[in-house]
């Protein structure tokens, strides 16, 4: 049986499965009832400054798309954070903590962006016997109107500031969580870094409208006929997910911060590529409000199962296995041509292969009057799109032409060597070999 | 109750009153809103889809699939109704397993094809519910047109006409219209009054003047509608019954299926059909199981389908014989009717084993008996009733192209025209294409289109 335990900036958990900070987390309840189910630790839902608590809409605070039969593919949401008194949740994490003392316990905080604020709340924290906290810089809706969220995780010097300010302030580890609604992953993860932090978890919600209600005219989640932008989570933002990961992990700057996963993990598969681009451990929410709690069964069972198969013994033995294989596209091989080959024995002459690169590629597969679809090689680009479309896996699948062979479509001789596009002639600014 | 299956003879009130409404609710029930949904969502949306080619009117299934998917279950109407007018009563009764469904790819994928047949219905049933008839006259041509026979061809042939801006009188012998879909197909397919529902829907489209009781050669001849009317259509349908060339067939307790069919059809409570407790159908086809499996839930003991010839042979699909077989009626293939055994109480039916040689059917010699009290034919249809001066072939109006017989302004389609297998669908489709032929015809269009 491969080891699940993680160690992740320190903190101990038997799995790399963590509940995110969301509603799921929200309550004393609802944590013991994840630890019944197996899950390796959870970031508490977010806490705000004492006083009184935020309020919540009353209306509906979801939104979903859907796939077929109604397979949740992602939900948003326009929830704050904690509505709960912050006594109350601080009281209920050391009672959770004092009874799962294995599991993971971070807490999530967003307070305003003022040193006094944060070191008001990290004490209070700390005392409670949590094991670390995670700064909320991400959430685009609501609280970001009020100067914290994503508006702190939009700006990277504020980043790196408030991150300086909370390391100085506690001895507990400190997670930034990384706000998706910018346009490159790397600088706020710099400015945590500078700051500082122990680790970066990404990504939180990506600011969204699901749907419109064509009969009100009016954005879903629909509140007394007015809508407004939420966090949009679930498989659906999980490619997303996977490139900043990646982009951090690859990053000479960044290389080698922790990293906790987040976005759209429903799976053992979903995790084992979050930690292959370089997570230490991931976090799940949606999956959880899907499903409910006993997902986690499947995700440790089906990653351990999967580790065994493969041969790494622990969780630190796959995370960031993937990371060197992440390049520019520059550095992509220009010399390695490919060539669709469809298997007549699986096809089922559904003639999606043939539409999409008739209507949409290049015209490289031929059909017959009896519906048998041939590759052209001389047309065909190995643009892949014929595999994405077809709907039986390994029907259609892409065959390596060996070195010295001519490629049908150029009528160029396949070179052995690797060639990209910083040697390529038709790069203006390509590299000259020495000459 | 009085009688039970084991009642000996013929019998009315088999069953508790209960059970025939059980026995005869909807064979297939309807999909709702959200098994349509799914049901549609495993349409891969093939290009040139080979169920388009399967099917006899060309319905563009992945288009209307996917209107379905997209919340649009009137447009996926729409798309069904402008190839077939019937499409929500083929979506009934169409052997789909043989049509779109046997085509369809995720058959040869995984033995499941996308529910083709039941998300029509679910489409068309959804539009039709909401009263919508979804076509407009063209202008008014002038032209007058009969069709003769108010079955499937005939209706689509009128439907197509009237909205090409025709006037159509559409003559039918019987009192109702509707041909086969009201008076020949088993109950529970066509539940609720749906094909009477289906016409006065169709008819909606206006210009079709509907005259019942009109019989050709009868009330009706060729010449006199020749006279009147601009154009003819021929949708007559077959209404002779094949004979079984058996000693003893005139007794009063053999019966042709067709005419069992469409008093059941016909009949206010089901309660007062009468029944054998051993009932016989002879035949191989679609009729001989709607026969059967309907003597079956009006509460027969036991019912038996001896077909002459080997079971790959039979018209009736394999869905239709293990419907058959799942309703409790037993299916004996390789056997021909030598003589019906028995005084005014019929007793049995002789039957005599045979084998396919080089000459045909031919018997073994050895004989066997079925126990019956009641027989019914269900060996085919034939012709009846067609007009002289017009060329059959193989005992069919011969047409070439989209329906003209060989008499110049007179074209003909449906069951009693050569040509397509005797399907709904088929005449559906004949109609339909006789209607544009006609429509061409009248207007000069296809002059125009041959030039």
């Amino acid at each position: 049986m491969a080891d699940l335990t993680t160690e992740f900036v320190g903190i101990k958990s038997p799995n790399p499965f963590w509940l995110a900070s969301a509603p799921p987390t929200d309550k004393e309840y609802n944590v013991r009832r994840a630890f019944e189910a197996g899950w390796g630790g959870v970031v508490w839902k977010t806490l705000g400054e004492a006083g009184p608590p935020i309020v919540n809409v009353n209306g509906p605070r979801y939104g979903v798309v859907y796939g077929a039969d109604r397979r949740v593919l992602g939900i948003n949401n326009i929830e704050l954070i904690t509505d709960r008194p912050l006594e109350v949740n601080l009281r209920e994490i050391k009672a959770v903590k004092r009874d799962y003392p294995d599991r993971a316990m971070v807490v999530s905080l967003m307070v305003p962006c003022e040193e006094e604020a944060w070191k008001a709340i990290l004490p209070l924290v700390e005392e409670t016997g949590a094991d670390g906290v995670e700064l909320n810089f991400g959430c685009p809706h609501g609280m970001s109107e009020r100067g914290m969220g994503s508006a702190v995780g939009q700006v990277p010097d504020y980043i790196e500031m408030v991150t300086r300010w909370c390391k100085q302030n506690t001895r507990m580890p400190v997670i930034v969580k990384l706000t998706p609604n910018i346009t490159d992953i790397r600088y706020p993860a710099r400015a945590a870094k500078a700051g500082g932090a122990d680790a970066v978890s990404l990504i939180n919600t990506v600011n969204s409208i699901t749907s419109v209600n064509l009969d009100a005219m009016c954005p879903e989640p629909m509140i007394d006929g007015k809508g407004t932008h939420g966090g949009y989570c679930g498989p659906a933002v999980k490619p997303m997910a996977l490139n900043m990961v990646a982009e951090i992990a690859r990053d000479p700057e960044t290389a080698g911060l922790p990293i906790s996963g987040i976005g759209g993990v429903t799976t053992w598969r979903d995790a084992a590529e979050f930690l292959a681009l370089g997570a230490g451990n991931v976090q799940v929410c949606t999956a959880a409000m899907t499903y409910g709690f006993k997902v986690v069964q499947e995700m440790a069972a089906g990653l351990s199962n999967w580790m065994d198969e493969k041969g790494y013994a622990s969780v630190g033995a796959v995370s960031g296995r993937a990371v060197p294989n992440v390049t520019d596209w520059q550095h992509l091989n220009l010399n390695y041509v490919t060539k669709a080959r469809i298997d007549q024995d699986s096809c089922i002459k559904c003639g999606r292969c043939y539409a999409a690169c008739e209507d949409t590629s290049h015209q490289a597969i031929a059909m017959s009057p009896d519906r048998v679809f041939t590759v052209i090689d001389a047309e065909c680009v190995a643009c892949n799109l014929c595999i994405d479309v077809c709907p039986v896996e390994d029907c259609i699948t892409m065959e390596r032409l060996a070195a010295g062979a001519i490629d049908p479509r150029t009528g160029q001789v396949v070179p052995a060597e690797h060639g990209d596009w910083t040697t390529h002639p038709n790069n203006p600014g390509a590299l000259k070999a020495a000459e | 109750m009085t009688n039970s299956p084991r009642t000996p003879g013929i019998a009315p009130a088999r069953l508790p009153q209960e059970a025939y409404a059980r026995n005869f609710a909807d064979v297939e029930p309807p999909f709702d809103a959200h098994e349509a949904m799914v049901a549609a969502d495993r349409c891969y949306f093939c290009h040139d889809a080979p169920c388009i080619t399967a099917c006899p009117t060309a319905i563009d299934i992945p288009l209307f699939i996917r209107q379905i998917q997209t919340g649009q279950p009137e447009g996926a109407a729409k798309t069904i109704f402008d190839q077939n007018i019937l499409g929500g009563m083929c979506a009934r009764v169409c052997p789909t397993e043989v049509l779109c469904e046997e085509a369809c790819v995720r058959e040869m994928a995984e033995g499941k094809p996308v529910e083709i047949g039941r998300l029509q219905r679910y489409a068309t049933d959804t539009l039709m519910a909401r009263g919508i008839h979804p076509y407009e006259r063209a202008e008014s041509t002038g032209k007058r047109i009969a069709v003769v026979g108010a079955g499937p061809a005939g209706l689509a042939c009128a439907h197509r006409l009237a909205m090409r801006g025709h006037d159509v009188v559409l003559m039918d012998a019987r009192e109702k219209a509707g041909g086969l879909n009201e008076y020949g197909i088993a109950a529970y397919k066509t539940v609720d009054d749906f094909a009477e529902a289906e016409v006065n829907w169709l008819l909606q489209i206006g210009g079709i003047e509907l005259r019942t009781g009109q019989r050709l050669g009868r009330e009706l001849s060729l010449e006199a509608l020749e006279a009147e009317f601009d154009a003819v259509f021929l949708g007559l349908g077959l209404a002779g019954v094949n004979a079984l060339r058996s000693e003893g067939e005139e007794h009063h307790h053999v019966r042709d299926a067709v005419d069992f069919i469409a008093g059941l059809r016909q009949a206010g409570d089901l309660s007062t059909i009468a029944v054998g407790r051993d009932v016989v159908v002879i035949g191989g086809g679609m009729t001989a199981v709607d026969a059967a499996v309907q003597s079956k839930l009006l509460g027969a003991e036991n019912v038996t389908i001896v077909y002459r010839r080997g079971q790959d042979r039979m018209s009736a699909s394999t869905h239709e014989q293990d419907h058959a077989a799942s309703k409790g009626v037993r299916i004996v293939t390789g056997a021909a009717p030598v003589r019906i055994v028995g005084g005014d109480h019929l007793e049995a039916v002789e039957f005599a084993y045979t084998e396919e040689g080089p000459e045909g059917l031919k018997p073994t010699g050895e004989t066997f008996r079925i126990k019956a009290d009641q027989v019914f034919k269900a060996i085919g249809q034939r012709l009846e009733g067609a007009p002289e001066d017009i060329h059959i072939e193989g005992g069919k109006i011969a047409v070439t192209g989209p329906g003209r017989t060989t008499r110049p302004g007179v074209w003909a389609g449906g069951d009693c025209a050569t040509g397509g297998d005797d399907l709904t669908v088929t005449a559906v489709a004949e109609g339909r294409d006789a209607a544009e032929d006609i429509h061409a015809t009248l207007t000069g269009a296809a002059t125009l289109a041959a030039e």
